[in-house]
């Protein structure tokens, strides 16, 4: 199945990045390449057979609700997090205001 | 039950109702970081470098959230299921560090269930059973911040990953009284279960309201979304203008928009979400981060051998075991902390008179919804932060109980104890409240009475019998209201003939 | 003396220990090396001072008797996809160009705590996505070999570990992190004459490594040779809380227990990997493969993987979708490049910054993983490739049913030409035809040169193994490089 360029620009919309029309003529082609080469997939019977849950397979660890028990993962390390912002005020992060 | 219905110029319209609740699960640390969930902090405060979705941080869940939806899908009867799995729902917004929201959508922790609801508080023995779809355990958002700079929005991740239980209604409800009584049973469970704090002023409960109208009986609408309604009144509210509103645009030939709207709390009214306007496709697919979450039996066990008794239950053994009557049980279930001050009360109670605690409920029952809970209205506080102790109520309790005061005396005494703090017996002793039997005072006083109004004593030796009373209040009166009203009716009924 | 540079892991280690040079002379060594190698272009980032303060440590510790760790004295180049608390970890891009984490990944830091030193932040393909090197947004890393036919074209080190390979190759470095989604150790490490091993999904924590593809992402080491790789996978691996899927299994002593004597093993050789068209170089370098494991004991076993040929495709599902999604929190918002058009709002701001901050072939991959989980597509393309991933990971367990260890080469053919495939992404995927079925099923597979092909270029041979048995892959590959002899080093041209 080939995308049109529509698709194609609706997808880059949707991930959030921009495109302009010159790289939109670059990525349809190459873009239905690679979907022409996964849909080879379409020829392989699946039925009954289950989707891959775990690729070793293993159940999920819970952890103990201690609040930073381990320093890495805790919290009140607002100055870390903050570090690296483009643009941060009074303890928090800012962007460009957001109508609701 | 009479049936709601909004009255259009084609005739009547029916309301369809569901709802999504988000209920904050009570835990220490978030969902999926050791960050605390605490509110109210600094901005930024509770965050960890997982909440904020630095690179290479990884999500580990949290024991403790996964057991109290569990729990919370046991007090509805849901089916819980041993096996699920978190999903990713992926949309860009800036309160979503991630990128994508770890939720549940293809299998989710709990399965079907349902809560039986009483629309009508008058009237708790009508019931009607409201379908639940499922509850899944989701990381909150964090928030924003409009209104703190002219250009900028400013972002606060502290709830960024707390866990949610978003609790799944059926579309089964007809009525906006139907939909706040199933908010109101709701978060009755969650406190009973100890899931949720219920406190929605703090928004650790909010509502989404899925609402639609039809002809009475037709095919389903096109519903509405109103997102994060934060009250009972408000869901209420948000439902009644948004039915009128649908009724309104289709009787005027337009269509109802598939779309997700706000409400606003200050005018009443809904209106369309113009940052959400945008149709989206959220890309679920099982988070790669995570493992399928299988429980087993011994974690299931311990889940259900925590519940406490729940509001139905309890309702049903106040009326059958201690032989409240249905309204009384009902209000003294409907939240567990009233529940819980009421059984503190009926065991001092009981034991403080001697008595089996059967002996004394209705007593207390009827004491702490008359008169408890009319002295905490005035002074505007609730159980919790009662100033008489359920030790102080039950010592008060029981100088009625044994006659020591009379329960007219007893109001006064309550009274004092809100504004002194002190214990109903020093207040009796001090202001010397003790109730007088002593039958030669009480007849000194009829006789002081009967004397002073011969012409009434002419009367009612006359047949007006209704004077009866008058002669009480008067014996009453003079003696302060300690006398013994029983003691009172004997000898007045013995000095009148 | 030896010249340091041309010791490994245990060599120097040894060396360090035995007193013979101090860490400190090596660590000058490896860094003046790294200096001189500017040509390369294998580093993003050179930290010599952080190599420095590590050897000092370690001979410090050394005087006052203190035990060493696994790793005492021996510095190393890191791919920058690893969080170094206090130095960029950019993952290649420009979107992560000025990000410095306040944190430290659980591998590096494993290797720190075994006594490693950190020479720099080593080149790769733009957040690991690409076979040559050619997707950095720091440049391409230039192999240090070259054809020899004279005509010096500039070759590309394999990807997406293409900085470590070349360094290691180069000898700036005497072993280099490197990550493995579809074959980014093992094709590296095969295009450059070194040995790379990718553990079994779960051994090494993946906290603090930038995400590609979650379900695939493993980190491994690569070095000069196999044990090596063993004492350098010892000190990486081990359970991790931090990460859900980390394995919580003890750590083997693998390079303690390495034994290339393989009597009573069988060796399986899948039919399916023999393609038609197949490199006839690449043919007789996995023949000699199939005599050297017969010599050392093993019988040989001809299996079957039938579903091979739907590996890749299932791949260029499944990652892309991962990375999609993965990729999504560099939005400009908590760090890295922010891009604010004039009046732009939230969601402009979103766009500009990430069709600025990601190259070519990393757009290219979120679009692909964008469209094959959005609506309507989800069951045809995702749900289906993960039902193949089944059925892949089924044909290994059938396999290993009948053999201990799997043989096959570790590329279709020997380094290409930078330039020569970036403009065809397919037959760039087709680099890694080999190497994505183990990573789809989530197995240890390592990669040792095998040879020179006839223009002069090394090539590797690929052992897979079971689930959990790096050693039987270990001893399979050391069986290899003992009767390889492989010797050969880039002549020294930068
Ligand atoms: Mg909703
Ligand atoms: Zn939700």
């Amino acid at each position: 199945m080939s995308v049109d360029r529509k698709t194609v620009a609706k997808i880059a919309s949707l991930a959030r990045i921009k495109m302009d029309e010159e790289e939109l003529d670059r990525m349809v082609p190459e873009f239905n390449n690679i979907i022409a080469f996964v849909e080879q997939l379409g020829e392989v019977d699946t039925s009954g057979v289950e989707p891959m849950t775990a690729v070793i397979p293993q159940a999920l660890r819970l952890r103990d609700d201690v609040v930073d028990a381990d320093p890495l993962t805790g919290g009140n390390v607002r100055e870390k997090v903050l570090a690296n912002a483009p643009l941060a005020e009074h303890g928090f992060f800012a962007v460009p205001k957001v109508i609701e | 039950m009479s049936s709601y219905r909004i009255h259009g110029t084609t005739g009547e319209w029916e309301v369809v109702i569901g709802l999504e609740v988000h209920a904050q699960v009570t835990s220490n640390a978030k969902l999926f970081s050791g960050a605390s969930t605490e509110f109210g902090s600094e901005p930024n405060a509770n965050v960890s470098l997982v909440d904020a979705a630095m690179p290479g941080m990884l999500p580990v869940p949290n024991r403790e959230c996964i057991r109290q939806a569990v729990r919370t899908g046991m007090a509805i009867e849901a089916q819980i299921n041993k096996w699920s799995r978190f999903d990713r729902k992926n949309y860009f917004y800036a309160d979503l560090p991630q990128g994508y929201q770890i939720s549940q959508l293809y299998h989710p922790l709990v399965g079907e269930g349902q809560l039986e609801i009483s629309p009508d508080e008058k009237n708790p023995d009508q019931t009607k059973i409201i379908g639940i779809e499922r509850i899944h355990v989701e990381q909150d958002a964090g928030k924003l911040m409009h209104d703190q700079h002219p250009t900028m929005s400013y972002v606060d991740l502290n709830r960024s990953g707390v866990a949610l239980m978003e609790i799944v209604s059926r579309p089964d409800m007809r009525s906006p009284a139907e939909a706040g009584a199933y908010v109101r049973k709701l978060r009755s469970i969650l406190r009973y279960v100890g899931s949720c704090d219920g406190n929605m002023e703090e928004g650790s409960m909010r509502a989404d309201v899925n609402v639609s109208v039809r002809k009475p009986g037709g095919e389903l609408g096109t519903r509405t979304e109103t997102k994060n309604v934060n009250s009972v009144r408000f869901v209420m509210a948000a439902i009644e203008h948004e039915a009128r509103r649908q009724v309104d645009v289709l009787e005027e030939g337009g269509t109802i928009v598939q779309e997700t709207r706000l409400f606003d709390p200050g005018t009443g009214t809904t209106r369309s979400m113009r940052s959400k306007e945008e149709a989206h496709d959220y890309r679920y697919f099982p988070d790669p981060d995570l493992l399928p979450l299988e429980l087993d039996d011994a974690f299931l066990e311990e889940c259900r051998a925590s519940l406490p008794e729940l509001p139905d239950a309890k309702r049903k053994r106040y009326i059958e075991v201690l032989g409240l009557s249905a309204y009384n049980a009902g209000v003294l279930t409907a939240e567990v902390d009233t529940a819980r001050w009421f059984e503190a009360l009926l065991a001092e109670t009981a034991a403080a008179q001697g008595k089996a605690e059967a002996h004394v409920a209705k007593q207390a029952a009827n004491w702490l919804i008359s008169e408890f809970f009319g002295a905490l209205n005035k002074v505007g506080r609730s159980l919790e932060d009662s100033p008489v102790s359920h030790a102080q109520a039950a010592e008060l309790l029981a100088l009625i109980g044994k006659g020591t005061i009379s329960a007219t005396i007893g109001k006064q005494v309550l009274e004092t104890m809100f504004e002194t703090g002190d214990n109903a017996a020093a207040i009796v002793e001090r202001e010397g409240l003790t109730q007088q039997s002593d039958s030669g005072a009480i007849e000194a006083a009829v006789d002081a009475v009967l004397a002073a109004n011969g012409d009434k004593v002419e009367q009612y030796k006359a047949g007006k019998e209704a004077l009866f009373g008058f002669f009480v209040g008067q014996t009453m009166k003079a003696m302060q209201g300690k006398a013994n009203p029983q003691v009172v009716n004997e000898v007045l009924k013995a000095k009148l003939g | 003396m030896t010249e340091l540079t041309n010791l490994g892991v245990r060599a120097i280690r040894d060396g360090v220990a035995a007193g013979d040079f101090t860490a400190r002379e090596v660590a000058e060594a490896f860094n003046a090396n790294v200096a001189a190698a500017a040509d390369l272009n294998a580093f993003v980032i050179a930290t010599p001072e952080k190599a420095i303060e590590a050897a000092e440590k370690v001979d410090a510790d050394r005087a006052a008797g203190k035990p060493l760790g696994s790793m005492a004295g021996v510095p190393i180049g890191m791919k920058d996809l690893f969080a170094t608390r206090g130095v960029q970890t950019t993952a290649a891009s420009h979107i992560l160009e000025s990000f410095v984490p306040e944190y430290e990944s659980t591998v590096s830091q494993k290797l720190w705590d075994a006594g490693a030193g950190m020479l720099g932040k080593l080149n790769m393909d733009q957040f690991a996505m690409g076979s040559s090197n050619e997707t950095s947004y720091f440049s391409n890393v230039i192999s240090p070999w070259r054809r020899n036919d004279g005509g010096n074209a500039p070759l590309a080190p394999g990807g997406s570990s293409g900085g470590s390979s070349a360094a290691v190759a180069a000898r700036l470095c005497p072993a280099a992190t490197g990550t493995d989604t579809g074959g980014s150790i093992r094709q590296p490490a095969a295009f450059t004459g070194i040995t790379g091993i990718k553990p079994t999904y779960g051994r090494c924590s993946r906290w603090g490594i930038v995400a590609f593809a979650s379900s695939l992402d493993q980190a491994g080491p690569m070095a000069r040779d196999v044990t090596d790789c063993a004492i350098m996978l010892g000190a990486m691996a081990g359970f991790d809380p931090k990460d859900s899927t980390s394995l919580d299994l003890p750590v083997p002593d693998w390079a303690g227990s390495l034994d290339s004597d393989l009597r009573g093993k069988k060796v399986g050789i899948p039919r399916e990997y023999r393609m038609d068209g197949m490199d006839a170089e690449i043919a007789r370098s996995w023949d000699d493969g199939v005599a050297w494991l017969k010599d050392a004991g093993a019988e040989v076993v001809e299996i079957s993987l039938p579903h091979t040929k739907y590996a890749l495709p299932a791949y260029y599902i499944i990652a892309p979708a991962e990375a999609s999604s993965n990729l999504a929190r560099y939005d400009g918002v908590r760090y890295g490049l922010r891009d604010l058009p004039q009046g732009a709002n939230l969601q402009d701001m979103y766009a500009a910054t990430r069709a600025a901050g990601f190259g070519d072939e990393v757009k290219r991959r979120i679009l692909i993983g964008t469209y094959v989980l959005s609506a309507g597509f989800y069951d045809a393309y995702y749900t289906q490739a993960m039902k193949v991933r089944t059925l892949i990971r089924n044909d290994f367990e059938k396999a290993f049913e009948e053999c201990d260890v799997i043989l096959a080469p570790t590329a279709p053919s020997a380094a290409f030409a930078l330039g020569e495939k970036v403009d065809d992404p397919i037959s760039m995927y087709l680099n890694d035809v080999f190497a994505v079925p183990a990573s789809l099923a989530g197995l240890p597979a390592m990669s040792v040169p095998a040879g020179l092909s006839s223009a002069g270029l090394p090539l590797g041979l690929q052992i897979i193994g079971k689930a959990f048995d790096e050693q039987g892959v270990l001893n399979a590959g050391l069986a290899i490089e003992q009767r390889a002899g492989f010797t050969a080093q880039p002549e020294k041209w930068w």
